[in-house]
């Protein structure tokens, strides 16, 4: 391949030659915070899963003692039976380790991370240290979590989304030292995100490398940037509340708790979650039209999707295939949003197995499709090494079909009336006749968990005996792809010259069906401004 | 085990359940179209030896076409919605001479107050039973809920009916029942350990039924 030697700006880096614990443990270096960030959460996704698989013995097997059940203590499973205090806990912590220590830190956390300063030609963050603090806050909220597990009482019972005043008042909720600690590890992770995107703010704003323009920035880029700019509108917001939240329960406060004179619904704040709330209904119409408005922006990016299929060139390695899996799914997620976001079709769906589903086709399909295709896809810029093809491949078919046969019955629940979180659905009369149903989903949950050993084997084995990989695998356009594998401390010696977008393939100027954005062409102008920065 | 709706019980449930079969074919549409497409280019397209990608830089007038589709869609749903919206929650959909039921949520039970002989709640003749609804068909009730502790959720599923019951504050909520027979009320927001038993049950009696057992009731003759 001379076209890559040629192109790519082999650079030989800094040498580090810091200690073990500054390296790798409290560094400073984007690459290594992505791939902690990385390790941790994968680690809470393995952790949101066994909780997942408990509430599927319930659901499926009311009643039944679940099979190794035995090694929990008598407060959370006699026998092995579940007991309702811990399926609440169980409903709660699947939600909370899922959506903020495994979903949140792998697309933003590690990818943020490890791609922005690759991505857009820099040396690292704008503030290094600010991003190891990031680190460590969102890893002490992450022990913080993962110990309220095993305190008295047990962990926090009041839903991930710790409706006040459940989760405010201990003779509500029954917990109180769980409670206590859900709200010190979200205020925690705040703090972690809030570093973190005034980091990825500053970085793109200020350190992009000459020639990288605006619209020269790669639209993973551009995703985390406006994820950032969001998170410092949003964050502030829900880390007050948490602070309020724990406030009412620690100190005694009552900001959510109305005999005292607080308001329940103050902890809500978006209203197009809350159409039954008993919120104006006037701000539900105009709610409503604002959620359903969101369908047309997830409409032109699908299609923009399979634009760039139409007449492609596709090849079906594994992140191609979970890439375009990530598509399909995301579509079932976004139409079933449809069903919520006319008002009076909520009226029945809201809370029931059928919102379950379409924020799982959201949050699984949507992000953990796009994951499983993002993690093999920069493995080799990690770690200079290729996961296993076959191995992938056999992991994304089963991840596939059990999934959907894990989450598209749900739908079929939600329109009988199945409601969210219960802990016995045979309590109800007219769920009875929908116990095979429970049955069947609660088989493919533990076949989809099952099939992610595949993943994490193939993860492991390929971390030491992976093929080595070159410095552009996938032919791909990217600045990190003109990097030797694994990308060296500091990334460049001198940063890239940029003289296009990322997404030139099958260009008519050169013979290959790539043309990295460093590749200066004979008529290609140099940039006028050159950063400041460098 | 039905693959479908539940029955129809109110007379919210056919105006909402065409709006439902409404979204299942537009969205069907979309979904068809999307995945079919989608299993189609990835046949047609896949990489064979030799064969470069087309070059474009896409085409403007596509982007306006797929972006105006679904935006005049979403807004026509919007409308349609809304219509029935304020048909059901809307502050002045509530009958004038809806009958009027007191429900009061506590963790975990559903405490039903009836406006006792003389319809009107607040008056010496109320009474209060735990966890059995019986309401007239064909008359249209007004409910009055109200929170003891946390927030609960009112919901029956034959009913389309769901209203949140949030402490601190006097929700009114309406329905009219149409199929004499048993169903089941149950929360429908998570409200504790024993939320999943937060179950009461619902009796819809013709008028005639209905006076009886009221008569009945009201002389503390009621099964409770």
């Amino acid at each position: 391949m001379t076209t890559v030697a040629a192109t790519a700006q082999v650079a030989h880096g800094h040498h580090d030659d810091r200690p073990f614990i500054r390296k790798y443990i409290f560094s400073t270096d984007h690459k290594i915070i992505g791939i902690q960030f990385l390790f941790v959460s994968l680690f809470f996704l393995l952790v949101g899963g066994l909780l997942a698989m408990q509430m599927r013995w319930q659901l499926g097997f009311p009643g039944k003692p679940m099979p190794g059940g035995g090694i929990l203590p008598e407060t959370m499973a006699p026998g092995g039976v579940i007991l309702p205090e811990y399926y609440i806990q169980l409903v709660t912590m699947h939600g909370t380790f899922m959506v903020f220590f495994a979903i949140m830190p792998l697309l933003v956390g590690v990818y943020a991370n490890f791609l922005i300063p690759l991505k857009i030609g820099t040396h690292d963050m704008a503030f290094p240290r600010i991003n190891m603090w990031s680190f460590w806050s969102a890893f002490a909220a992450g022990l913080v979590m993962l110990a309220s597990l095993f305190v008295p009482e047990g962990a926090a019972r009041a839903g991930w989304t710790m409706y006040a005043p459940l989760s405010a008042r201990h003779d509500y909720s029954g917990a109180e030292l769980g409670q206590e600690l859900w709200s010190i590890s979200i205020v925690l992770l705040g703090l972690s995100s809030i570093l973190g995107s005034l980091n990825y703010i500053t970085t793109v704003i200020n350190n992009r490398a000459p020639g990288m323009t605006w619209f020269r920035m790669p639209l993973s880029v551009w995703a985390l940037f406006i994820t950032a700019i969001l998170g410092i509108l949003a964050l502030p917001v829900l880390s007050g509340a948490a602070i309020m939240l724990l406030f009412d329960q620690i100190l005694g406060t009552h900001f959510f708790d109305p005999p005292a004179g607080g308001q329940a619904l103050l902890w809500q704040q978006w209203g197009h979650h809350m159409f039954v709330s008993g919120m104006n209904p006037t701000l539900g119409s105009s709610f409503m039209v604002s959620t359903l408005v969101i369908a047309v922006p997830s409409a032109v990016k699908t299609f923009n999707w399979m634009g760039t299929m139409w007449r492609g060139n596709l090849r079906f390695t594994v992140p191609m295939l979970n890439a375009v899996a990530f598509v399909a799914m995301f579509v079932i997620g976004g139409l079933s949003g449809i069903y919520m976001a006319a008002t009076p079709v909520d009226m029945f769906i809201h809370d029931t197995y059928f919102i379950v589903a379409h924020l799982h086709y959201v949050l699984f399909g949507g992000s953990l499709f796009a994951l499983f295709g993002a993690i093999p896809f920069w493995f080799p810029k990690m770690f200079g090494r290729l996961m296993s093809e076959p191995w992938g491949k056999i992991h994304f078919w089963l991840t596939f079909v059990f999934y959907n046969c894990t989450f598209f019955p749900m739908h079929i629940l939600g329109m009988a009336g199945h409601m969210r979180r219960i802990y016995d659905p045979t309590q109800y009369d007219f769920l009875k006749p929908y116990q095979p149903m429970n049955e069947f989903i609660s088989i493919s949950a533990f076949l989809l968990f099952a099939t992610q050993i595949i993943f994490f084997v193939n993860f492991w084995w390929s971390l030491k005996k992976g093929k080595p990989a070159g410095l552009n695998p996938w032919q791909d356009n990217g600045l990190e792809w003109t990097l030797p594998s694994p990308a060296p401390h500091g990334n460049w010696e001198r940063v890239p010259t940029v003289y296009r977008g990322p997404y030139e393939f099958s260009s008519p100027q050169v013979p290959e069906d790539y043309l990295p954005q460093t590749r200066k062409l004979p008529g290609d102008r140099e940039p006028a401004a050159v950063s400041a920065a460098h | 085990m039905s693959w479908w709706l539940p029955l129809k019980g109110s007379t919210f449930a056919g105006e909402i359940d065409g709006l439902f079969i409404a979204i299942l074919v537009i969205t069907g549409i979309a979904f068809v179209i999307v995945e079919a497409g989608l299993i189609w280019f990835v046949v047609r397209y896949r990489a064979r030896p030799g064969r470069k990608a087309f070059y474009t830089h896409g085409s403007t007038r596509a982007e306006v076409i797929w972006t105006a589709i679904p935006a005049v869609t979403m807004v026509a749903l919007g409308l349609v919605s809304n219509h029935y919206w304020v048909q059901i929650k809307g502050r002045n959909s509530i009958p004038p001479n809806a009958y009027p039921i007191g429900i009061h949520a506590k963790q975990f039970e559903w405490q039903v107050t009836y406006p006792g002989p003389d319809g009107k709640l607040g008056t010496a003749d109320d009474f209060t039973v735990r966890n059995q609804l019986h309401v007239p068909a064909g008359r249209p009730i007004v409910l009055a809920l109200s929170s003891e502790d946390v927030i609960h959720s009112f919901f029956v599923p034959q009913f389309r009916v769901r209203q949140d019951v949030v402490p601190g504050m006097d929700i009114k909520a309406w329905f009219q029942a149409t199929v004499p027979g048993t169903y089941e009320l149950g929360c429908s927001q998570l409200c504790g350990l024993g939320h999943y038993r937060m179950r009461a049950q619902v009796f819809v009696h013709t008028p005639e039924e209905y006076d009886a057992w009221m008569k009945r009731a009201a002389q503390g003759e009621a099964s409770e």
